[in-house]
């Protein structure tokens, strides 16, 4: 956890994640509340005109939500938004970034804003966007 | 194209979830959140919250708590198979934690037209609030209808 203020172009420590697995989708699924089978069912994928299964783009996001609360604590977040660019095959192997690209006051509370982004080993970019956290810890009393 | 501008403003499906800590334990093991806080009862209350705390990407789950998760696309006549998840947004007021009965509430607020009707894109906007009504997070998502022309 970081415990200093945020300062413009302070990078995140990168999130590497392991190649995705279809047990990981499966548990996904679960987890998540989203069923869609062209996510965890070969058959499906192949109906749907796809190779192969590929991942929820939720659980690229849920990564990007992984390396920010790891990185200051969740009280701290305030938003989150991302567009999804490509999709996550399975087998993929997902890096996130993050760098803070400004620090604002909004809402009567200094706030940073990260921008994120996830990209595959061939460079493919899956998910961009950003996060707002409060800038500094809360203070006592409030 | 299979929509309208008229589309804007239908009210989706109230969905409610109790947050139960089995499900929240699901969650985590599936994104590799190992952290005791997200885990571990004892280890969250020794950080000051009251229950395991809901990833922040979590509440997104409450969209599926319906019998047909997809039905909202098949009743305005998209084929499930056509769309795909463009944009997702969340926006918090307050954490939520293990033992919270939620209830989401969403409209579709916007209504777009790309690519000469190639694609048509679905703006989504939930409100996401505890049993006192007290906000616990807005979403918002962009749904993108394809319409892959065949060339001539």
């Amino acid at each position: 956890m970081i415990t200093t203020p945020l300062q413009v172009g302070d990078q995140l420590p990168p999130l590497e994640i392991a190649p995705i697995s279809r047990t990981t989708l499966a548990l996904f699924a679960g987890g998540s509340g989203d069923h869609n089978p062209v996510h965890i069912d070969l058959d499906a994928a192949h109906t749907a005109g796809m190779d192969d299964v590929f991942a929820h783009g939720m659980l690229g996001m849920a990564y990007l939500g992984r390396m920010l609360t790891a990185w200051v604590p969740q009280d701290r977040l305030r938003t989150l938004h991302v567009r999804f660019t490509a999709i996550t095959p399975v087998h993929a192997a997902p890096v996130c970034s993050g760098m803070v690209a400004e620090v604002h006051e909004q809402h009567g509370e200094l706030r940073a804003t990260i921008q994120v982004t996830v990209q595959l080993a061939d460079g493919t970019t899956t998910l961009s966007g950003h996060a707002t956290v409060a800038a500094y810890p809360p203070m006592k009393g409030m | 194209m299979a929509l309208s501008p008229d589309v804007v403003g239908t009210v989706l499906p109230t969905t409610a979830l109790r947050l139960e800590r089995g499900r929240l334990r699901l969650f985590a093991k599936a994104i590799g959140l190992v952290e005791p806080v997200y885990v571990d009862v004892a280890a969250a209350r020794a950080a000051g919250h009251p229950d395991l705390p809901a990833p922040p990407t979590f509440l997104a789950a409450l969209q599926h708590e319906v019998p047909r998760s997809l039905g909202w696309l098949e009743d305005l006549g998209v084929d499930p198979a056509r769309v795909l998840h463009g944009e997702q947004s969340f926006t918090y007021h307050q954490m939520a934690y293990a033992g919270q009965k939620l209830t989401m509430t969403g409209r579709i607020s916007d209504y777009a037209v790309k690519k000469g009707g190639d694609m048509e894109l679905l703006t989504r906007h939930f409100q996401v609030t505890d049993t006192n009504g007290a906000p616990i997070a807005e979403l918002g998502d962009v749904v993108v209808v394809r319409h892959p022309q065949v060339s001539p």
